[in-house]
């Protein structure tokens, strides 16, 4: 039986009341009195050496308030990396600077050289067009392996070369690895990229930055997943400034798919400009500045091999991969190709022997960083797309040959430093072969034969790594920050609930879903409970949302508080209706003496917390609890997709019939949620693995620049959707046994569409062992055709 | 956007007087004009909309039974009311971009600007339309004469596009993932004095007619009339979405369709 309240309920999105109807309070709609505008003259050339910027005939132009470049950062902090990653020979990522606006060189499309403040935006434009700018173009960095090469032209100047870090995990040592290889039965080798990509929020990203000088307060808001993270690393890093005068709000924020976690040059910019020009700035980005400067995702290029004993055991895996990260490191871009990528090597297999290689290059594109998935759809797209290439070398089942091969006990030590708690491969398996009908795919194949198309089931089995921590383990693995949350539980006096979070809500539900929880532990109406997000004014320091971890490391938090609140609560009511703590129990809103039909109601406790005349001494008025959870482990969803295509073989042209996901996420508080968010990340995934592709040319020029030419998936090129999310094996260490949902159709779709378009070319009897993604039909003809 | 002056005249005589102005710019439905003003890529000292003008709208059966259709005529207008009269024209408009393009864009807009992927050139010379200006007449053959070029010559403003309707006609259109213009689209007309093909999207030059294809078809009109027949790929467009080998290939593979569609 479906729930109707509390957890386990399909409960409405009560968010989506203001979305739906225009009433959402975006940083956009935020206006400060006074405020000025800045348009950021960004570069035109992917690399170059600025000889002169001339500002003066743009400091003349009316309206103009000032004009800022480079040199006005001297002295401020650049922004900063959040994750040091150590190279395979122990010496540190090298680690070039940063700064707000370009100084010396420019390094990428998009690259901000000067920004002008003005009353309007169309001055500020006009100003900037009256720069005069003299930059010696130099020859762009773009192929990852000629940057990799000695005596590559150096993006940076001051490094040794254009190579990030050098990194491995996993098996050391060469040999024994070349001696797995080298006994093998088959070897399978794939030669891969995984496409760069383009956010593209619906709302492209905004900064307000506001000084006010009697009090000396700064307030920022800006368009962000995390703003205590924003104002930790800005004051800290950036700008030193104190954090207790700096406030930084994240309103509603209209999706964020990772490119909203990072610190940008931008809200820098603006916070320190409000005080430099004592008027409140606001920057809003284009549509196309968006594309050459939000963060942007992917980006690898990796030979994997795959090695099977003559019984299709999985006995060795190595992969070598170039991870390209833009020209500057991003603030979490250094973790994405290492520990959030190498560490899934290992995918549901018991693969024994692992050697992942990553070298991260600079190049002259705009920075790459975590993007719905991080480094983890950059896994599960080689190793899957190795085992289907195996299954069909070989001959055999490619459910058959992974079934063969799943990790059956728990938990399990991997050879690449993760240890998963609990799982049921087969079990999801299980599910998705029925929920998609495997059975039934031969007819479904014979009919689209009938009408001249070619059809193909493509499997794909895949494992994230999610709510990443614990804070003292990624430590020592190079984060520079802690990896825990926080809540704040406030009970009001007559019994509604504030909760702080410092989990943050973009599209994710929090607002539905986080107070389900909590009216579900105490037994009121969801609607006497709401959260709080998005303020660090008003919210506990928490590390915001990304990488599918809010309810399963804030969500504990707040589960964490609220059973410290009905601790205290308990003791309230012992003392009201004159009994032992002990025998206190709370359900359904009441508080009872066990055994007895003494009750006392939640909201005359929690009156009598904050009118205590009737009160224990001993006990503190209010009802008011915080808790921080630092996570043992991190969590591991799991799941078993199949997708359906039907390609035509005159055009190449590939339609997604049938796309069905299994998934195991534990417990789950809100079903209809988790079909939202799968249902996104799977219309994602195929994005990338039909239609989307952030292209340069070798001069590096961005030639994807809009909507005209990056093709975003719309709701015809996807399919409904298959969601099944029974199979639940609960998370072993946190309270609610959840496991995050946010990103799994994102990691687990590009695999299964690649593997079911291969299936269906390979039907036709055109032997095509792989086509890059995307999958457009103009590659796919051509090598129908090669 | 640069700043500029806006006019919205009531009467053909007055667009045109409104446009003799220096660097006037004539805004149809603005799908292309306002993106590329907004980008700042044009700096027109005056816009002159033809929005206003209850003379070059809406859609009419002529006497001989040609579609006339007002140059300030929007997609779904046509995708709407020449359903009956001319159904592949009116299909064809009813591709074009998405509903809001559809409700601003205008037919004369499209045909002025001759984007080479456009669908509305296709159209127009796949139909042996004559485009009326408040000039002259122009036939279709001689009205497009490459990328972003046509026969109009400044302030000229298209004030009809009269249709001869063929006995079967269909437009195959290929679509170019990201911006849902045509990769490659082929309108193909069948008359009877002899077939057209138009082809859109596919050729550096713009729309252009496949007359190999139409010889053939006058031949015979049959589902493998183009066996052995294929477009040069020298001249086709290559970009990220596609190579010139495969628009040449889509050409042929989309007038075959649209054969079939006609059988």
């Amino acid at each position: 039986m479906p729930k109707d309240s509390g957890i386990g309920a399909s409960s409405k999105r009560r968010e989506d009341v203001r979305f739906l109807t225009g009433a959402g309070n975006y940083t956009d709609d935020i206006n400060v009195h006074g405020q000025a505008y800045v348009h950021f003259l960004r570069s035109d050339i992917a690399h170059g050496r600025i000889k002169s910027i001339d500002t003066s005939a743009a400091e003349a132009m009316p309206g103009v308030v000032k004009v800022f470049t480079g040199k006005d950062f001297e002295g401020v902090g650049g922004m900063p990396c959040g994750w040091e990653v150590t190279d395979k020979h122990g010496a540190p990522m090298q680690e070039p600077p940063h700064p707000i606006l370009a100084q010396g060189k420019v390094r990428h499309v998009g690259d901000p050289i000067a920004a002008v403040v003005a009353d309007s935006l169309e001055q500020a434009r006009d100003a900037a067009e009256a720069i005069d700018l003299d930059i010696e173009v130099l020859p762009a960095v773009m192929n990852m392996k000629t940057a990799a090469q000695d005596g590559a032209t150096l993006v940076h100047d001051d490094l040794k070369n254009n190579i990030c870090y050098d990194w491995q995990l996993g098996e050391t040592d060469d040999a024994k690895v070349d001696e797995v290889f080298a006994n093998a039965a088959h070897v399978t080798t794939l030669d891969l990229v995984n496409n760069r990509l383009v956010a593209n929020p619906m709302e492209p990203r905004v900064a307000v930055g506001e000084y006010k000088p009697g009090t000396g307060d700064y307030t920022l808001f800006t368009t962000s997943q995390n703003p205590h993270v924003i104002r930790l690393l800005m004051c800290a890093f950036v700008l030193g400034l104190p954090e207790h005068k700096v406030r930084v709000v994240a309103p509603d924020v209209g999706g964020g798919f990772g490119t909203k976690i990072f610190h940008y040059a931008e809200e820098a910019f603006c916070t320190f400009a409000a005080k430099a020009c004592n008027r409140p700035v606001k920057w809003t980005s284009s549509r196309s500045e968006a594309f050459m400067s939000d963060a942007h995702g992917r980006d690898h290029v990796s030979k994997i091999e795959l090695a099977l004993d003559a019984d299709n055991n999985f006995i060795g895996l190595r992969t070598n991969t170039y991870a390209n990260l833009g020209a500057y490191l991003s603030t979490f871009s250094s973790s994405v190709p290492t520990w959030l990528h190498g560490t899934l090597m290992a995918g549901n297999y018991k693969t024994p022997v692992i050697q992942v290689n990553v070298k991260a290059m600079f190049t002259n594109t705009v920075p790459v960083d975590a993007y719905r998935g991080a480094g983890r759809p950059e896994a599960t797209y080689q190793l899957e797309r190795v085992v289907d290439k195996a299954a069909r070398e070989l001959g055999v089942d490619p459910i058959a040959l992974r079934r063969q091969n799943f990790i059956t006990q728990f938990p399990y030590d991997t050879p690449v430093a993760l240890t998963y708690d609990t799982g049921d491969y087969n079990g999801t398996m299980d599910k998705l072969e029925v929920a998609a009908d495997l059975a039934g795919f031969a007819a479904r194949r014979a009919e689209s034969e009938a009408n001249g198309k070619l059809r193909g089931l493509g499997i794909n089995c895949y494992i994230e790594a999610c709510g990443i921590a614990p804070s003292n383990i990624v430590g020592m693995l190079g984060a520079r920050a802690g990896l825990y949350d926080a809540a704040t539980v406030r009970v009001n006096a007559t019994g509604s609930i504030s909760v702080m979070v410092g989990a943050h809500s973009h599209g994710q539900g929090h607002e539905t879903a986080f107070p389900q929880v909590v009216a579900d532990m105490i037994g009121i109406d969801e609607s006497m409970v709401e959260i709080v997000h998005g303020d660090t004014s008003k919210i506990p320091f928490g590390m915001g949302t990304y990488g599918s971890r809010s309810l399963a490391v804030c969500g504990s938090a707040m589960v964490k508080a609220t059973e410290k609140v009905i601790e205290k609560a308990k003791k309230i009511a012992a003392h009201l209706l004159e009994a032992a703590e002990a025998d206190i129990e709370l359900k359904d809103g009441q508080f009872s003496v066990a055994g007895t039909d003494k009750s006392v109601a939640w909201g005359d406790v929690t009156l009598t917390a904050y009118v205590p005349h009737n009160y224990p001494l001993e006990v503190e008025p209010g009802l008011e609890e915080t808790a921080f959870y630092d996570p043992a482990n991190f969590t591991y969803p799991a799941g078993a997709y199949a997708c359906e295509v039907e390609v035509d073989p005159e055009t190449g042209q590939v339609t997604v019939e049938a796309f069905n996901a299994a998934d195991d996420f534990g417990n789950i508080v809100n079903p209809m949620i988790v079909d939202g968010q799968v249902h996104g990340g799977i219309g994602q995934g195929i994005g990338q693995a039909l239609l989307e592709n952030c292209a340069y040319d070798e001069k590096g020029q961005l030639l994807s620049a809009s909507f005209m030419d990056y093709a975003m998936p719309r709701a015809d090129d996807v399919p409904f959707y298959g969601v099944d999310h029974s199979s639940q094996t609960p998370c072993t260490h946190n309270p609610l046994g959840v496991k995050g949902c946010g990103e799994a159709g994102a990691i687990g779709s590009p695999p299964a569409v690649v593997n079911a378009v291969l299936d269906a070319l390979n039907s036709g009897g055109k032997a095509v062992d792989h086509i890059d993604m995307p999958m457009s039909p103009s590659r796919v003809w051509a090598a129908m055709n090669s | 956007m640069y700043n500029f002056e806006f006019e919205k005249p009531s009467t053909v005589a007055d667009a045109v007087s409104a446009l003799g102005g220096e660097d006037a710019q004539a805004l149809g439905g603005g799908q292309t004009l306002i993106p590329t003003l907004k980008q700042r890529l044009a700096a027109p000292s005056t816009l002159v909309s033809l929005g206003g003008i209850p003379d070059i709208q809406g859609v009419c059966i002529e006497d001989d039974g040609s579609v006339a259709i007002g140059g300030a005529t929007i997609h779904a207008t046509v995708a709407s009311e020449a359903a009956g009269s001319y159904p592949a024209l009116a299909a064809l408009a009813g591709q074009i971009g998405d509903p809001a393009v559809r409700n601003r864009g205008t037919i004369g807009g499209s045909l002025a600007n001759n984007d080479p992927a456009a669908c509305y050139p296709a159209g127009a010379l796949g139909s042996g339309a004559t485009i009326i200006t408040n000039t002259r007449q122009i036939a279709a053959d001689d009205f497009f004469e490459g990328l972003f070029s046509t026969a109009l010559e400044e302030g000229e403003i298209i004030t009809t596009v009269n249709f001869p309707v063929p006995q079967a006609a269909s437009y195959q259109k290929f679509l170019q993932p990201a911006s849902r213009f045509a990769l490659v689209g082929v309108y193909l007309a069948r008359f009877a004095d002899g077939v057209r093909v138009a082809v859109t999207g596919a050729s550096e030059d713009g729309v252009f007619r496949w007359s190999e294809a139409e010889e053939a078809l006058n031949k015979e009109f049959r589902q493998d009339a183009l066996t052995g027949l294929s477009i040069n790929p020298a001249n086709m467009i290559a970009d990220l979405h596609g190579s010139k080998a495969y628009r040449a290939h889509l050409v042929s593979v989309m007038t075959k369709r649209a054969i079939e569609a006609c059988m």
